[in-house]
């Protein structure tokens, strides 16, 4: 049996309730009002994911693991010029098409993980809804433009291993 | 009494009361609504609440009303529509029917009526009626269940209202909200004459009850019950949109005013200030000045009750539906039975 508390708890609930009212008065409320002000997300908030087309090689691992099915990728083998003089040229995957449809979008994060070669990013711009729900479809050269709003990688730790 | 210099032709007067009831209704409910629900809520949950229609959102129910009626008026495919389309006039005749009794002032009333307290509980249970026909018209379980709840609930906490009111009446003597208001301004208590008796000092038992049975009437949490949105999707409401939907919301918070009025007139003095104050004696040596000055006082001891009503409805969770009953049977009935022995002892014996 827990100790009988000093003050009856149905008056201590009033006084919270009060005391958050003056408080709020006085010092402000802890919301801000969005449109005018915004705040600042953390630097590792899920926004939206940014591409950076260069380093895909269309291997389809997050389209693949991808639990909404929301990432379409086509893309088409084509020759690139030899890494060194004399060589052969080299078989690449060119990219066609990469979309992802932020409608079907949980942000659950998994194409960021899974992505071997570091094309995925995260990106903490959350404004960009759309009164037509077909623009929710970011097409690869939007999804390239989100990568301005990737923030910079923190520091490894010291001791860490280095790649 | 008053002695008007110009004869107002009956058509005129019934147009003023009429003019006078729509403004001791509405008023009441509007500034309930944008000062409690929007602004003290806001700030005891620490957010500003509407901020964007008009200066601090004081525009805002103006917004919300006009989304309302421009609404489409549905009703169910099942819903017996003709009962289903009157249940929210019931319940908001039930309010006007109500503030038709009482008194803004010594001259400042609608119509003094003798047993004014009797009429005034009676109109106030009409309501019942309009919530359970809502309820039952709907064709919808969560609303029938929302209904009876309702009708189960009003009904439980009718009783220690009305026996609250029975201390007041006997102490009076009157029933007469009129006689009520005089009473307790030229009463004395401790044998001071300056500071009238309001009830709520002698009856402050009843007060408390009739406070309790108030915000159960009014299906105020921790009383919402019946409307409970997270288990009943708004109960008796559910199958409402739009201006039916508005009238219900305006049912809720004017009969809140309505209530409050009722008990700043039966516990706090009413529209009164003490008489000895201006050597008054009885009802008819009251200054004319207190037409004015009358309603300006009732309005703020309403606001004060309906502020404490917010302020309660604000901080406690949701009784249980057994916890409701058992509280109005076990605890509030037998209370208010005591406090009627008590008083009428009293009374007689002093």
């Amino acid at each position: 049996m827990p100790a009988k508390p000093k003050v009856p708890g149905l008056l201590k609930g009033l006084g919270v309730t009060m005391g958050t009212m003056f408080r709020t008065v006085k010092d402000g409320a802890n919301t801000v009002q969005y449109p005018h002000v915004k705040e600042t997300p953390p630097i590792r908030a899920r926004g939206v994911i940014a591409l950076h087309e260069e380093n895909c090689t269309a291997c389809m691992l997050c389209s693949r693991s991808c639990p909404d099915w929301c990432i379409y990728i086509e893309a088409h083998k084509q020759l690139a010029p030899p890494r060194r003089a004399g060589g052969k040229p080299r078989q690449v995957n060119h990219l066609d098409r990469f979309d992802i449809d932020y409608a079907l979008c949980m942000y659950c994060g998994i194409c960021v993980e899974v992505c071997p070669f570091d094309a995925l990013f995260w990106s903490p711009e959350y404004e960009y809804s759309e009164p037509r729900i077909a623009d929710l479809l970011h097409d690869k050269s939007k999804l390239g433009e989100w990568m301005e709003t990737v923030p910079e990688a923190p520091e490894l730790e010291a001791g860490a291993a280095k790649k | 009494m008053i002695q008007l210099a110009i004869e107002i032709p009956y058509w005129g007067q019934s147009l003023l009361r009429v003019l006078g009831g729509l403004v001791a209704v509405l008023l009441p409910a509007g500034t309930i609504v944008y000062l409690f629900l929007f602004k003290m809520m806001s700030f005891m949950q620490s957010r500003l609440g509407p901020m964007e229609a008009g200066p601090y959102g004081s525009l805002q129910l103006v917004a919300e009303v006009g989304k309302w009626m421009q609404k489409e008026d549905l009703a169910p495919e099942a819903a017996d529509k003709s009962i289903f389309k009157i249940a929210p006039l019931v319940v908001l005749v039930s309010t006007f029917l109500l503030v038709v009794v009482i008194p803004f002032g010594p001259d400042a009333l609608f119509t003094d009526f003798e047993v004014g307290i009797f009429y005034g509980l009676a109109v106030a249970s009409i309501s019942v009626l309009g919530i359970l026909i809502a309820g039952w018209a709907s064709a919808n379980k969560y609303s029938l269940l929302g209904g009876l709840r309702a009708a189960g609930q009003l009904i439980a906490y009718e009783l220690p209202m009305v026996l609250a009111v029975v201390g007041v009446v006997i102490q009076a003597g009157s029933m007469n909200l009129q006689q009520i208001v005089v009473a307790q301004n030229t009463y004395e208590i401790f044998g001071l004459d300056w500071i009238g008796m309001p009830f709520v000092i002698t009856q402050c038992v009843g007060f408390v009850i009739f406070m309790i049975a108030v915000q159960a009437e009014l299906t105020q949490p921790p009383f919402d019950m019946p409307i409970a949105e997270s288990e009943l999707v708004s109960g008796y409401m559910t199958e409402y949109s739009g201006f039916r939907f508005l009238i219900f919301f305006i049912g809720e918070f004017a009969t809140a005013g309505v209530f409050a009025f009722l008990a700043s007139i039966l516990f706090l003095g009413g529209w009164g200030i003490p008489f000895a104050w201006f050597g008054w004696t009885d009802l008819d040596s009251v200054d004319n000045w207190m037409n004015v000055v009358g309603p300006v006082i009732m309005l703020t001891k309403m606001m004060l009750l309906t502020g404490i009503i917010m302020w309660v409805r604000f901080s406690y969770p949701r009784f249980r539906e057994d916890q409701l009953q058992t509280f109005a049977w076990k605890v509030l009935i037998p209370v208010s039975i005591l406090n009627i022995a008590v008083t009428a002892i009293l009374k007689v014996a002093v």
